[in-house]
Formats: structure tokens, sequence, C-alpha cells
């Protein structure tokens, strides 16, 4: 029994290194100052060049607004919503959420090129910032739910009877016995929705207009054409920066 | 609490309605329609677009996506049971080891997905090496071929494998794992025999992760396979951008749905229990 445990874990140890050593590798290159892939000596030139750009830092703005933007709305809404059905489930409304999970990116995202297409021969809009907001608050709802109601199967349902008996309204149960005690999950969602949203490129490249493009895209346009210094060293910042959230994010879940 | 949790559901209902449903039927109209002169759509409406799937460069894209989906599952299954093998059997370390292996999976996705074109390109890390140690001599082509994607896709999805595997084995009865031993299985014929097939939900549920978005996937082929490893994903946004073949676009889209919901069918049936 010993060899066989010791084996499994050295597998172990390599697969964790197949999932951790690219994104660090490519941090560390990210402090190059060679634009090669050969080590030249300690540089912060490619962090100080994506900072003086002004295509990136204007995208970075951009996308900063819009997952803010749709991470307000989109934790909200799945609160309510991850509360209604912790209440008493509905099939349709999970099921829904479920597929729109699960629906490829591409699909939706050109179906909702299509809906706002359509849209817009009544109305006199084009795509911009508020199209790209509400598609990114329409598939960050499943998430929210998804995580708060994680943390909802944690409460105790008598209490909020409790409360009722006591002479609360079902508001006042809500806002003042549940809610506080789901909090931390609810920020948890937040900070996922955020994730989710600020790192989407499938669906915001095809309803973004000429006004708003994200982070995402300019990354994806550069990377079309190759590698790039600069590029390493905003995925660096976006790699720590995520890191931080979801580390952040995952204390509170469990907390 | 009927009342008031109505409207709590209503605002998901109305974006669920109006952003992703009532979009998704527009695309069943748009399936059915004519392709119109300058790209937009007119009438008739004809089945026309869904008979041009059968054409042999489709179904050879349609196979394609298929083939490199499930080699891709495939080696997330391969690779991720010994893995959650090692977790389930970690004692205290559980938790520290299932954030390790989700940790990369809540970073950008683009990101993880630009690491490897630092890493396989011509003059990236790996060929740079490999040709300090004199292994080779000139560059191997190791960007912009299936291979690329498959290894896009693996590194990308491998948690999803994990996560479900783990569950199952977490799960899993020890006392049969003795009874096996006891009676004079060797270490690998349990394996086999006994841990592998009481497993299968957690592998199940695991492909069927892994494969739906694997199938879908547009960014990895586009950026690992450079345009050569064209899949379904690739295939609808050129009708929808460069083709401006919006009916086409639509009956493709619909297809890839409803295998995805083929497979999702699949998995409900077999966990038998709410979806969320």
């Amino acid at each position: 029994m010993k060899p066989r445990g010791a084996g499994l874990a050295i597998y172990a140890v390599g697969a964790f290194l197949f999932l951790h050593l690219p994104l660090l590798i490519l941090s560390i290159f990210s402090f190059n100052s060679s634009r090669f892939t050969v080590w030249e000596g300690f540089s912060l030139r490619w962090y100080s060049a994506a900072l003086h750009d002004t295509q990136l830092t204007e995208a970075a703005v951009n996308s900063l607004i819009i997952a803010v933007v749709a991470t307000l709305f989109s934790t909200v809404i799945g609160t309510l919503c991850a509360y209604g059905l912790w209440k008493r489930n509905s099939r349709p409304l999970a099921g829904s959420l479920y597929l729109s999970l699960v629906t490829p990116e591409i699909v939706t995202g050109i179906s909702l090129l299509a809906f706002y297409q359509w849209i817009f021969r009544f109305l006199r809009v084009q795509l911009g910032m508020h199209t790209v907001i509400l598609a990114h608050i329409s598939f960050s709802i499943a998430y929210v739910v998804i995580v708060v109601i994680a943390r909802l199967r944690t409460v105790d349902a008598t209490l909020e009877e409790a409360a009722l008996d006591l002479g609360a309204n079902e508001w006042q149960a809500f806002r003042y016995v549940t809610l506080p005690a789901i909090l931390p999950g609810v920020i948890a969602a937040a900070l996922l929705a955020f994730t989710v949203s600020f790192d989407d490129y499938v669906i915001t490249s095809l309803v973004a207009g000429v006004d708003s493009e994200t982070l995402p895209m300019v990354i994806y346009a550069i990377a079309r054409r190759g590698v790039n210094p600069i590029v390493n060293a905003i995925s660096a910042l976006i790699v720590v920066g995520f890191g931080s959230l979801v580390l952040i994010s995952e204390r509170l879940r469990t907390a | 609490m009927n009342r008031l949790r109505a409207w709590f559901l209503a605002p998901t209902w109305t974006a669920n309605i109006t952003l992703f449903l009532a979009p998704l039927a527009i695309i069943l109209g748009y399936s059915f329609l004519t392709r119109g002169v300058y790209g937009g759509i007119t009438s008739p409406w004809t089945a026309e677009s869904y008979q041009r799937l059968i054409d042999p460069i489709y179904l050879a894209i349609l196979w394609r996506s298929f083939w490199v989906a499930g080699a891709s599952t495939a080696l997330c299954l391969l690779l991720g049971f010994p893995l959650a093998l090692f977790i389930a059997r970690a004692g205290r370390l559980k938790n520290f080891y299932l954030g390790l292996v989700m940790l990369p999976f809540w970073t950008s996705f683009l990101v993880r997905t630009y690491a490897w074109m630092f890493l396989l390109r011509d003059t990236g890390l790996l060929n740079t090496f490999l040709q300090k140690l004199g292994i080779i001599h000139s560059p191997l082509p190791l960007l912009y071929n299936d291979g690329a994607v498959i290894l896009g896709l693996v590194y990308g999805y491998l948690p999803f494998t994990v996560l479900p595997l783990y569950a199952t084995l977490e799960r899993l009865d020890r006392t049969l794992l003795e009874a096996a031993a006891d009676l004079g299985a060797k270490p690998w014929a349990t394996l086999m025999r006994v841990t592998i097939p009481l497993s299968a939900p957690g592998i199940r549920a695991g492909a069927i992760l892994v494969f739906i978005p694997c199938l879908g996937a547009y960014l990895t082929p586009d950026l690992l396979g450079g345009g050569k490893s064209v899949m379904i994903g690739n295939l609808i946004q050129n009708q929808f951008t460069t083709a401006r073949d919006w009916p086409f676009g639509s009956a493709v889209s619909l297809v890839l749905m409803a295998i995805v919901m083929v497979l999702l069918f699949v998995i409900a049936r077999g966990e038998g229990e709410d979806l969320l």
C-alpha cells in the first residue's frame, strides 16, 4: 500500500505544477527587461508601458465600469432570487438559470446580438456600454444564485419563523434575520460575479460597440497577433488581482 | 411568504426571459429564414440552413469538434482521477488541495490561454529551453495545431472533472476496499474492479461538465489553434461576422444547443436531484 500512496503523491505534485506553473512563469517573465524569452534582468518597463498605453487604460476603465455596475445589479437580483428559490424551489426558473450557465458563450453572445439588432429596429439605440452591461447582468445572475443558495442551505429556517411569530413581517424577517446570516455568501457571490464579468471576452466582443472596448478585447486583439511583453504584464496584474478576490471570496464563503 | 417570493423571483425571471430565452427564440426563428442580399434575413421560411449542415465541409467541422472535445474530456478524466483520489485521501489538507485545484480556474480564462501561447510558440519558453539543452536544433511547431487546442482545453477544464470525481471518491465506502483486499485483490485489481466502477456517477458528471464547454469552445481553438483548428464555436462566430449568414449561424447554434441539452438530460436523469 505504501509505495502506491507515494506514487499518487508524486503524481499530485506534478498535477499541481501543471495547473500553476504556466501562470507563475508568465508572471515572472513579465518582469524581464528583454522582450524575448531569455532572462536579461529585472525590469518594470512593461508595466510602465502598459500604464502609459491609453488604449489599454481606457479599456481597463470600461471593464471596471461594466463589471462594477453588472455586479451590483446581478448580486441584488440573484440574491433575491436565491432567497425565493430557497423558500420554495421553482423548477422552471432553476432549469432556465442552469441552462443559461451551460449554454456555450458563443451561442449566448450571438443570440443576444441578434436580439439587440432586432430591438434596435424599434428603438433608436446602438450597441455600447449599456448593451454590454445588460448582457453581463444576465449571465452573472446564475453564478450569484448558486453561491447564495449554497449559503442559504446552512441557514436555520426556523429563525425566520421565530421572527414572524414575534411580529415581524416577511420583509423584516428577510432583512433583519436571514440577510445578515447570508451576507458573507452574498459578498462572495459579488466577487465571483465581478471576476466573471471582468474576464468575459466572447459575449462582450459580440455585443460591444465602438465606445465600449473592454480590457479582454484589447488583450485578445494583441494576443491573436502573437505574444507581447505588455500583455504579459497585464496578465500578471490580472492573475494577482483575481487571485486576491478569489481568496477573499473563499474566506467569506466558508466563514 | 408567497406574495414576497413572487416579487423576489420577478427580476430574475425578467432578466432571464428578455436577455436569454427571448434571444434564443429569435435565433430559432432566424434559423428558418433566408439570408438577405446584404447579409440580413428575409423571408421565405425554409429549412435550408439545416440541410446545408450535411455538406461535408460542415460535417468535418462537427466531427473535429467532437473529436477535440472527446479527446480533451478523456484526458481530463485520466489526469483528474488520480488527483481526485489523492485529495480524497489527503485528510486534513483536503480543502487546501481543493483550493489549489480551483484557484487557477477562477483566474482569467483568457490569461490562462495566453500563458500557453507564451510557453508553446516558436520562440517560447519550451522551445528556447529545449534548444539551449541541445535536444532540438530548430523550434518544434507546438502552437497552432489540434494538440495545442486540446492542451488548452484540458488545462482550462481539468477542475471540472476533479471536483465531481472527488465528491464521489470521498463518499466511497472504504470498507469495500478492505473487503476486496481481504479477498485477495491486488491494489490494481481493487482500483479497476471496485473503485472505478463505484465512482461512475462522478466520472459521468465530470465527463459531461467538460465535454459541453469543450464542444462549444471558441476562444481556445481561435488562439491556440490559430484559425487552423476550426470548431463549431468558430463556425458560428464566422457566420455572424465575416460570412454574414445569420440563418445558417443560427441553425448551427441550435444544433449545438440541442446536443448540450441532450447531454444535460442524461446527467439530470443520473443525478436525480435538483439542478441548483
